[in-house]
């Protein structure tokens, strides 16, 4: 029946001018067209999110460089992290849960497909804004300028004293605009998983990508909104007269921080918990075994869901807190440790005993595990709050966080892209270039971010434009800048095979992985509305049983 | 400008590059590596080579943080590498699906429980540290300093000397024949920064409207490299420290040349009037005459400081000529703005601010 649905939509499409079809994407509600609109959008933003950090590592690759000025590092470095955190990940992360949720659920679309394209456009709006600070940030003054206080925005920087022009504006209600978006989209996730399960669908049968997505989206509500609050008293600061955060008038430079990381620490889980749900499904596939311990892989997340919630003053260690608020917050941030210590050995259980195939998405898989207990394990260090009195602020941070970034989510997404590609395009991307892809970035990474956390150690402070030599940076700062370029060429070979393989990738038919969750069901790419029937399904793997009517899952759960 | 000469820092470094392969192995190696290098004038601020007791501290809490997170790396890596090399898809497998497990109680609750102890243990580690520090008991004998910080620069007063000097701070040196700890309060006149010599102590952010505490206790003398380590501003990267560890001897001294008044000999009188009668007196004080600004760094004993500018050069007449022609040249986006003194105004002002010692 689906090939059906297929034809028809092809004679559509043929012989029409291109003004109609752009038109249709965006006049779209459709999921799974909002879905690529946001992961392109994201790739877009990746792009230009990594020129910023080469200017940054270039600039630093020796001590006293002046390839850019300090005026342009600081919007550089500020820019990047905004960029990477808000305008890539976010969206590519929303443009996957998008385009997955109703097809892990056996649902025809999202709860909500207007708000949906609502917040689409919002987050877009965003992005945009944020960008035009370059040609707007000084309003009819002087050359533009774009937002330069950093991705924290720290009180009072972004007083009018210190921040004078428009630029902090643009980098606020970019926030706020994308920050709205997110809401929205977080609200239709849930209610999507809560309300549109295909039957048979319990919450327990539920594919942990639709759980990760349930609690990540719950979290995003948590957290954006402490965020926007914050964005909002900063303008009522800036032009309304208000002394928030304007210390020169007895405001509190603490207060922001409080609000900036009770959003800030729930985000890091925001966009670590859909690279757990891409994990968590590809590593089954690919060990051809079910995910070990689903009941706790869940129970461990909700877990992270709620500590989560109770660590953000850990990137506040230096401000001179009381010994027993110190205390506290050292014992919560390691506290996190267990349930995502838990998840690593799950994901280890889920592959004892399989038969691994090292495809290019298990190849990312493997990385994400090996790079995540790093970054867990560095991120155990810093919240022993002494020794992040020496580190935080330093470089040994900035490693950290990118190896979160990274060598986490990056690598899972790197993942996501080539597992379900072929469900996007109908085609599969191409598996030499793959692995190419990914030993190149395997490299650069490691170049890059392992001897990062020395300069750190060896007392060098981030966000500054320019060292001193003689201080035994020098090496570090040198390899860590090849390891970017290495990096760079990986991001050109990827995005390459995702521009060729549209046209030129070998075919990939409804379910090229083998796999067992709904999605593979429908052809590829999924008719509209995906589903002609909706499915029933009697256990957490509806093809396995499929495939396997001697031995279904549905006896044992 | 401070460092050793290139061969001897491109020895340190080679002595350190063995460990950049495995990561945590090689954090525990270049600790090793570090604290075996003779401390001799301290160029590289590494944390992992301390002089002073909270640092102290601070060093040996990590070494035992170090310790437990190296062995659950090697723990779970070798783990990953066996299940990867043991169970990676072979053709002599045959065909079919390997056996399905769903899980297993007892595993799962084992791998609970042994990382909620060790959680524990860390913890308690941690706040015996945390107490250690932040609760420490202020001898009687403890100097006072007032650190302020500014873009982009640092201001220290003694309270209980009635010094104020700029940049570069001098603390007594605490070994146990005569402990002299040294409280520093943290205060900032405009944006957050933070002290941070590492190997003195942890960091401590300046922020406005609020006062901070730290202490250290140099056990030997010397001098400590360090800088701003909190975002603050165009020239955040150029907010260099460095903090001197003199001799009893010699801390009295310098506190004795400091509580001079400025140099008043007619030498100079002409660059004096410059100063005067232009608006560096706006910004910069000079104990004993008109200039009492508190805006920029007070050069009652300029000459005194081997740096300028927060350390962005050296303190030389030729160095200190273009700072006040053209700031920009030695610290783009620094508040100190060009004076555009005549070159005779300019030359009369330098040998002026060369008799400050």
């Amino acid at each position: 029946m689906s090939s059906d649905v297929m034809t028809i939509q092809k004679a559509r499409t043929a012989d029409r001018p291109w003004v109609e079809s752009l038109h249709e994407w965006v006049t779209t509600v459709d999921h799974k067209r909002l879905g690529i609109l946001y992961i392109l959008y994201a790739l877009v933003f990746l792009v230009i999110g990594g020129i910023e950090a080469i200017i940054i590592r270039v600039q630093l690759t020796r001590p006293h460089l002046d390839f850019v000025s300090p005026q342009v590092f600081n919007r550089m470095f500020t820019m990047h992290g905004t960029t990477m955190i808000f305008f890539v990940v976010m969206p590519v992360l929303f443009g996957f849960a998008n385009y997955l949720v109703p097809l892990v659920i056996g649902a025809r679309d999202m709860a909500f497909p207007r708000l949906n394209a609502f917040s689409f456009w919002l987050t877009a709006l965003g992005g945009f804004l944020l960008y035009f600070s370059f040609l707007g940030g000084n309003g009819l003054y002087g050359a533009g300028s774009a937002p330069d206080v950093g991705w924290w925005a720290y009180a009072p920087l972004t007083s009018r004293a210190f921040s004078p022009g428009h630029s902090s504006d643009y980098w606020t209600i970019a926030l706020m605009v994308s920050g709205f978006g997110s809401i929205g989209t977080a609200i239709n996730i849930i209610a999507t998983i809560l309300c549109m399960r295909c039957p048979g669908m319990k919450l327990s049968r539920m594919p942990l990508l639709a759980w990760l997505y349930l609690i990540m989206a719950g979290m995003v509500i948590l957290a954006i909104s402490p965020l926007t609050a914050a964005q909002i008293m900063l303008s009522i600061d800036r032009y309304l007269g208000g002394h928030f955060f304007d210390t020169q008038a007895g405001g509190s430079a603490t207060l922001w921080m409080h609000f900036f990381w009770i959003f800030g620490h729930p985000e890091v889980y925001v966009l670590v918990i859909p690279a757990f749900a891409f994990a968590s499904e590809i590593i089954p596939v690919f060990s051809r075994k079910p995910i070990f311990g689903y009941p706790v892989m869940v129970g461990a997340t909700v877990c992270i869901g709620f500590v989560s919630m109770s660590v953000w003053a850990h990137h506040m260690f230096t401000i001179g807190m009381n010994s027993y608020a110190n205390s506290f917050f050292a014992i919560t941030t390691m506290a996190v440790g267990v349930p995502t210590g838990i998840k690593i050995f799950n994901w280890l259980g889920t592959m004892w005993g399989g038969k691994i195939q090292f495809k290019t998405p298990m190849l990312f898989c493997t990385g994400f595990l090996f790079q995540f207990l790093i970054a867990g394990l560095t991120g155990i260090m810093l919240g022993a709050a002494p020794f992040n009195w020496q580190l935080s602020g330093s470089y040994f941070v900035v490693a950290h966080f990118h190896y979160v970034i990274v060598g986490g989510i990056l690598f899972a997404l790197f993942a996501a892209f080539y597992y379900w590609y072929p469900k996007i395009t109908g085609r599969m991307l191409n598996e030499s270039l793959g692995k190419l892809h990914f030993w190149l970035f395997l490299i650069g990474f490691h170049l890059t971010f392992d001897v990062m956390h020395i300069p750190g150690i060896l007392g060098m402070p981030r966000r500054i434009y320019t060292y001193e030599p003689g201080r035994g940076w020098e090496l570090w700062n040198l390899i860590a800048t090849i390891g970017a370029f290495v990096q760079g060429i990986a991001t050109v070979i990827f995005v390459m095979n995702l521009i060729v393989s549209y046209w030129k990738g070998q075919k990939a038919g409804n379910d090229p992985w083998d796999a067992w969750t709904l999605e593979w069901s429908v052809s590829s790419p999924p008719p509209a509305y995906n589903f002609a029937s909706i499915p029933t399904v009697a256990s957490r793997r509806p093809l396995w049983d499929q495939k396997h009517p001697e031995d279904p899952d549905s006896r044992y759960e | 400008m401070l460092g050793t000469t290139r061969s001897a820092k491109w020895g340190a470094i080679a002595g350190r590059a063995m460990g950049i392969f495995v990561l945590l192995a090689g954090i525990l190696l270049a600790a090793k590596l570090c604290a075996a290098n003779p401390p001799s004038d301290n160029p590289v601020p590494n944390i992992f080579e301390p002089h002073s007791t909270p640092a102290e501290s601070i060093f040996r809490l990590s070494l035992f943080v170090l310790f437990i997170t190296g062995v659950i790396f090697l723990v779970v890596s070798s783990l990953l590498t066996y299940v990867v090399v043991k169970f990676r898809n072979r053709v002599a497998n045959g065909a079919g699906e390997p056996a399905q497990v769903y899980g297993s109680t007892q595993i799962e609750l084992a791998w609970t429980v042994i990382p909620i102890l060790i959680v524990v243990v860390l913890f308690l580690a941690t706040a015996r540290v945390i107490h250690a520090i932040q609760d420490a008991p202020r001898p009687a004998a403890a100097l006072e300093v007032t650190a302020v910080g500014h873009q982009f620069w640092w201001e220290f007063r003694y309270p209980g000397l009635g010094i104020i000097t700029a940049n570069e701070l001098h603390i007594p040196v605490s070994d146990p024949a005569h402990s002299r700890p040294t409280f520093l309060k943290l205060l900032s006149a405009d944006t957050d920064h933070s002290f941070w010599v590492p190997q003195l102590a942890g960091k401590t952010d300046l922020i406005p409207n609020r006062v901070n505490e730290m202490w250290v206790d140099p056990q030997r003398t010397g001098i400590y490299l360090g800088q701003c380590a909190q975002y603050c501003g165009t020239q955040h990267a150029k907010m260099l420290l460095q903090v001197s560890v003199d001799s009893p001897e010699a801390f009295e001294a310098w506190v004795h040349a400091q509580q001079q008044p400025a140099n008043r000999s007619e030498k100079a009188i002409a660059g004096r009037r410059v100063f005067e009668a232009t608006a560096c007196v706006n910004c910069h004080a000079i104990g004993g005459t008109g200039a009492t600004g508190r805006f920029g760094p007070d050069l009652t004993h300029l000459i005194s400081r081997s740096t300028i500018a927060s350390g962005a050069a050296l303190n030389t007449p030729e160095n200190l000529r273009l700072w006040i022609q053209n700031p920009d040249a030695i610290k783009p986006g620094s508040l100190m703005p060009a004076m555009k003194l005549s070159d005779a105004d300019l030359d009369a002002l330098v040998r002026y601010l060369e008799t400050l010692q």
